[in-house]
């Protein structure tokens, strides 16, 4: 399969194999005009095998979204066809409406315009607070 | 140190700083009579409180300040709708410290991010309640001297009992403390208590479900109220609640000087026959309360009384 090289835009290496299609739909990468390409299942020497994301087009991402899905990602900007920008990503310490607090008795059910927002507790065991009642994380992923 | 939401902010050395004045205020009460004269302390209470707001209006009134506040949510402008963040940005105009109960979790920790002035959580739904912990830490430290090197056994509803969590989570922080977990099977504490705070540090503890067989290896015995509030399903609030009656018989083969303690308030969990007990400790907790309160308001409006 080949996929022609970007000039500028977005390569999203490393992903986990099969957390592709996940990342595409929270980023909205379908509503984009640009082209944009979805590798899924790419052989890889250090993952075995490995999802790959290019997007013909610099947007603007959100790290912790990302990092807190798949921290293993490799974000690559490219600019004029060479790579201008590498960034290997880690599990954010916060991510901010990533994530919503299921407990029916937390402030964030009713307080209006109170952000849903999760610290990182436990960096091994990839375990989420929530910030205002500590209940952890379910880990369902919301599209901004 | 602006506010205190969670037990977990203080350092052990700043609990045994609030420890010091409150036994010093205990000591020399006259000494603190006037150090927050023309100070205002808000009530914020979004929900009944017996104990706890009176607590901290006696606390106030103790050092010469003043108190304003509501002590349900209709009286407040919550009724109307009114946010969590607007309400403590208003009551910071009129008051110099705010306490504030909320039955939303984490409901304090949000006035605390708008009020411009210190927020205390007095208790927000299941989750903290700082200054009973406080008030724990004081009453075992008067009654046994120490805060390490004891066997601590908390009873009860240990699932949605947040002062459980709570004083474990302070308590593990001392040396030489193990704990004896009694509950029913439906009750126990939630995992992240094990698997967060006992377990990474390496304490002892056992869950077990017999009262009686785990008295005799008692330092502490803190009693809990299986709460009706906590429950949606009446049916197994009424199947729980009755679990474990602490009664004098049982507490024959009890340490000779035991320190029983009930965050209160009691439905039958203890027997009144207990009350004249020595070992009895749970109004002495009270007490505490308010001597822990005035300490830590000092410490919050950084008042110094020389």
């Amino acid at each position: 399969m080949i996929i022609g090289q970007i000039r500028d835009g977005i390569v999203l290496d490393h992903i986990t194999a099969g957390k592709g299609m996940q990342i595409y739909n929270v980023l909205g990468l379908g509503e984009l005009e640009c082209s944009v390409a979805m590798i899924k299942n790419a052989d890889s020497s250090k993952m075995g095998k490995k999802d790959i994301i290019k997007v013909g087009e610099i947007i603007d991402l959100d790290f912790d979204l990302l990092g807190y899905i798949d921290p293993g990602i490799t974000v690559n900007v490219i600019r004029d066809g060479k790579r201008f920008k590498r960034e290997k990503l880690q599990l954010p310490e916060t991510v901010m409406d990533v994530i919503h607090c299921k407990n029916p008795r937390c402030i964030t059910s009713t307080e209006q315009g109170l952000r849903h927002q999760f610290k990182l507790c436990d960096r091994e065991r990839r375990i989420y607070r929530c910030l205002y009642c500590e209940s952890l994380a379910d880990g369902k992923v919301y599209a901004k | 140190m602006n506010s205190l939401i969670d037990i977990m902010q203080l350092t052990t050395e700043e609990i045994d700083s609030l420890i010091d004045t409150a036994n010093d205020i205990i000591a020399k009460p006259e000494k603190y009579a006037q150090a927050c004269r023309g100070k205002k302390l808000a009530t914020l209470f979004f929900e009944p409180s017996t104990r706890t707001r009176l607590s901290f209006e006696a606390a106030m009134y103790e050092l010469g300040g003043n108190v304003l506040g509501f002590s349900e949510a209709q009286s407040s402008s919550a009724s109307k709708g009114e946010s969590v963040s607007d309400t403590a940005r208003t009551v910071s105009c009129y008051a110099d410290i705010i306490a504030m109960r909320h039955p939303k979790e984490g409901a304090p920790l949000v006035a605390s991010m708008r009020a411009t002035v210190p927020v205390i959580n007095a208790g927000d739904g299941g989750h903290n309640h700082p200054t009973q912990t406080l008030a724990d830490l004081l009453t075992i430290q008067r009654e046994k001297g120490r805060l390490s090197g004891m066997t601590v056994g908390l009873c009860g509803d240990l699932k949605f009992g947040r002062t459980v969590h709570s004083l474990i989570a302070a308590m593990s922080r001392y040396q030489d403390v193990r704990f004896v977990l009694i509950s029913p099977e439906e009750l126990t504490v939630p995992d992240y208590v094990k698997t967060e705070i006992l377990e990474p540090k390496g304490i002892d503890y056992q869950e077990v479900r017999d009262l009686e067989a785990a008295l005799p290896e008692l330092d502490i015995l803190y009693m809990t109220r299986v709460q009706r509030e906590r429950f949606f399903n009446e049916a197994d609030y009424v199947r729980l609640k009755d679990t474990y009656i602490l009664t004098p018989d049982k507490l024959d083969g009890a340490k000779q000087d035991l320190c029983i303690m009930h965050p209160l308030p009691r439905v039958n969990e203890i027997s009144v026959a207990v009350d004249d007990d020595p070992r009895a400790c749970y109004f002495k907790q009270v007490l505490n309360g308010k001597y822990i309160r005035m300490s830590l308001i000092l410490k919050l409006l950084e008042v110094h009384v020389s």
